[in-house]
C-alpha cells in the first residue's frame, strides 16, 4: 500500500472542526491553570498551615499522578458521587489544574524573589498585605515568569491529545475518525501532526509579543 | 505653631536577639520643622526612621503621630488596620527608590489614592500632574521606571509619596544611592518641600544638605542620640568628642 495524501481533503472539515476543538481546550485550560495557578502560589505562601496543608495534599494529587488517570478520574469517577461534567468541561478542569499545579511553582519562585523594597514601598503608603500581593507583587512575579509559563502551556498543548480519551472530538480524535473511515493512519497523524505544529508556532508568536509588550516596564 | 509635639518618639528601644539597635531614644518633631539624623552607618539612624512607620517596630517605646499612637498593641487584624490607616499619612521615601517597576509613572502616583482614597481616575489623573509638576517631571508622565535616571526616579517617589498628602516625611537616605551629578535635583524638590514647611526627617550623609535645610540635627551612634542641636552648632561647635571624630572623619573621606 502506497502512501495517498489525496484522501485528506475530503476530511479537511472532521479536521479542521478537531483543530478548533483543540484551540478552545487549550486555551481554556491555560486560562484555568494561569488564574488557578496565581491562587494556589498565593495560598502556597501566605495561606495559615490548616488551608495550605490540604493544598499541598491535592498539589502532590497533581504531580505524582498520570494526567490520563486524572482525565478518568473527573469524567468517570466524580459521576459516582454524582458530579456528571460534559467531556470538554472536565477535559478544561484536568488539564487546567494539573499546568495550575506547574504554574504554581514558578510563581511562588517569582513571588518571592520580588525585591523586598516593593513591598515596603507599597505598605508604606498604606496598601495592606492583600493590596500589595494584588497590585504589586504577583504582577511583577506574573510578569517574570511569562517565559517558562509559556512553555508549560506549549506542553500543555501536546497533552490535550489525552482529552481525546475522555471523548472530546478534538485534533487527534478526529484524525482516528478519519482513519476508521479510510485505514489510512499514516496520512491522517501526518496531518494532524502537522496542525499541531502550526498551533505550536502560532503560540510561539503569541508569546514572544506578550514578552516584548512587558519588555518596556522592566 | 504650638509648641505640642507633632511627632515624638518616647523612650524607643529595639534590639535583634542580644543586639541592641537603639536605646531609649526620644525625639520630638514639631509640625513643619526638619529634623536630620547623622551618624556613621550601624548606628540605627534608619532603624528609628523605619521604626517611624513601623517597618521596623520597636521593641519598646511609643511613636507618637499628631495625638495618635502609631505601634499600639492591637490584636493582629486591628493592628493591620490601624497601620494601614496612619501610614497613609507619612510618607517614606527610600535609598533604592522602590519604584513599581511594572507601572507607568501615572501608574506609581495615583496607584494609592486610588485604591486608599477612592480617588477617581480623572482626579487621580490630575494629582498625578500636579505632584509632577512640583518634582519638574511633568513631561514623564507616562513613562516607566525603568526609563528614567537615579534622580528622575528619585523624584518620582517624592512625588508618589506627596500624592498621599501625608503629615510628615520620611527620607532614608535618599540621594545615598545617586550619581553625584544627579544629587542636587533631588536636594532641590526637598528644599522646595522644606519651604513649604512639610514637617521631614531625614536620614542623610550629606552634611552641607542638612546643614542648610534642617532645624534640628540629632547625632546618633551605636543606638543612642550622643548629641543633640541646631545644625550650626552640631556642625561648628559640637559638645561631644564622639560628634567630633564622626564629623572629622566624614570631612577627610569625602574630600580625599
Amino acid at each position: 500500500m502506497t502512501l495517498d495524501f489525496t484522501v485528506v481533503p475530503a476530511f479537511l472539515d472532521v479536521i479542521l472542526l478537531g483543530v478548533l476543538w483543540t484551540i478552545a481546550i487549550t486555551v481554556a485550560a491555560a486560562l484555568v491553570s494561569f488564574f488557578v495557578g496565581i491562587f494556589f502560589a498565593v495560598v502556597a505562601l501566605y495561606a495559615p498551615w490548616f488551608i495550605r496543608l490540604p493544598f499541598r495534599a491535592f498539589e502532590w494529587l497533581f504531580m505524582g499522578t498520570p494526567l490520563l488517570l486524572q482525565l478518568f478520574l473527573i469524567y468517570f469517577g466524580l459521576i459516582q458521587i454524582g458530579i456528571d461534567l460534559p467531556a470538554f468541561v472536565a477535559g478544561v478542569i484536568g488539564l487546567g489544574l494539573h499546568f495550575a499545579v506547574y504554574n504554581s511553582e514558578l510563581i511562588q519562585s517569582a513571588i518571592l524573589a520580588v525585591d523586598k523594597g516593593q513591598t515596603e514601598a507599597s505598605r508604606t503608603l498604606g496598601l495592606s498585605r492583600m493590596q500589595t500581593l494584588r497590585y504589586v507583587v504577583v504582577p511583577q512575579a506574573v510578569r517574570d515568569v511569562i517565559p517558562p509559563i509559556g512553555n508549560n502551556m506549549i506542553a500543555l498543548l501536546k497533552d490535550s491529545a489525552l482529552v481525546s480519551v475522555i471523548g472530546v472530538s478534538e485534533l487527534t480524535l478526529s484524525a482516528q475518525q478519519a482513519i476508521g473511515r479510510t485505514f489510512r493512519p499514516f496520512e491522517f497523524y501526518v496531518t494532524a501532526a502537522a496542525f499541531y505544529y502550526v498551533i505550536n508556532l502560532v503560540m510561539e508568536a503569541v508569546q514572544r509579543r506578550i514578552e516584548r509588550r512587558i519588555a518596556a516596564s522592566r | 505653631m504650638t509648641d505640642t509635639a507633632f511627632v515624638e518618639i518616647r523612650n524607643a528601644a529595639k534590639s535583634f536577639g542580644r543586639l541592641e539597635v537603639l536605646r531609649d531614644i526620644n525625639l520630638k518633631v514639631n509640625r513643619g520643622q526638619i529634623v536630620a539624623i547623622i551618624g556613621p552607618s550601624g548606628s540605627g539612624k534608619s532603624t528609628l526612621l523605619r521604626a517611624i512607620n513601623e517597618l521596623d517596630p520597636l521593641s519598646s517605646g511609643e511613636v507618637w503621630l499628631e495625638g495618635v499612637q502609631i505601634n499600639k498593641k492591637l490584636p493582629h487584624r486591628q493592628y493591620e488596620k490601624h497601620v494601614n490607616q496612619v501610614r497613609q499619612d507619612i510618607g517614606m521615601v527610600f535609598q533604592h527608590f522602590n519604584l513599581f517597576p511594572h507601572l507607568t509613572v501615572r501608574g506609581n502616583i495615583t496607584l494609592a489614592p486610588k485604591l486608599l482614597k477612592g480617588v477617581s481616575e480623572a482626579e487621580a489623573d490630575k494629582l498625578a500632574e500636579q505632584q509632577l509638576a512640583k518634582v519638574g517631571l511633568s513631561e514623564k508622565i507616562d513613562a516607566y521606571p525603568s526609563q528614567l535616571s537615579g534622580g528622575q526616579k528619585q523624584r518620582v517617589a517624592i512625588a508618589r509619596a506627596l500624592a498621599m498628602k501625608p503629615k510628615v516625611m520620611l527620607f532614608d537616605e535618599a540621594t545615598s544611592a545617586l550619581d553625584p551629578e544627579l544629587v542636587e535635583e533631588v536636594n532641590l524638590v526637598m528644599k522646595q518641600l522644606a519651604e513649604e514647611h512639610m514637617t521631614m526627617i531625614i536620614v542623610t550623609h550629606e552634611m552641607g544638605f542638612a546643614e542648610s535645610v534642617c532645624d534640628r540635627v540629632l547625632f546618633m551612634d551605636q543606638g543612642v542620640v550622643v548629641e543633640e542641636g541646631p545644625p550650626e552648632v552640631i556642625f561648628r561647635n559640637p559638645e561631644s568628642e564622639r560628634t567630633r571624630t564622626f564629623l572629622r572623619k566624614h570631612i577627610e573621606s569625602n574630600t580625599r
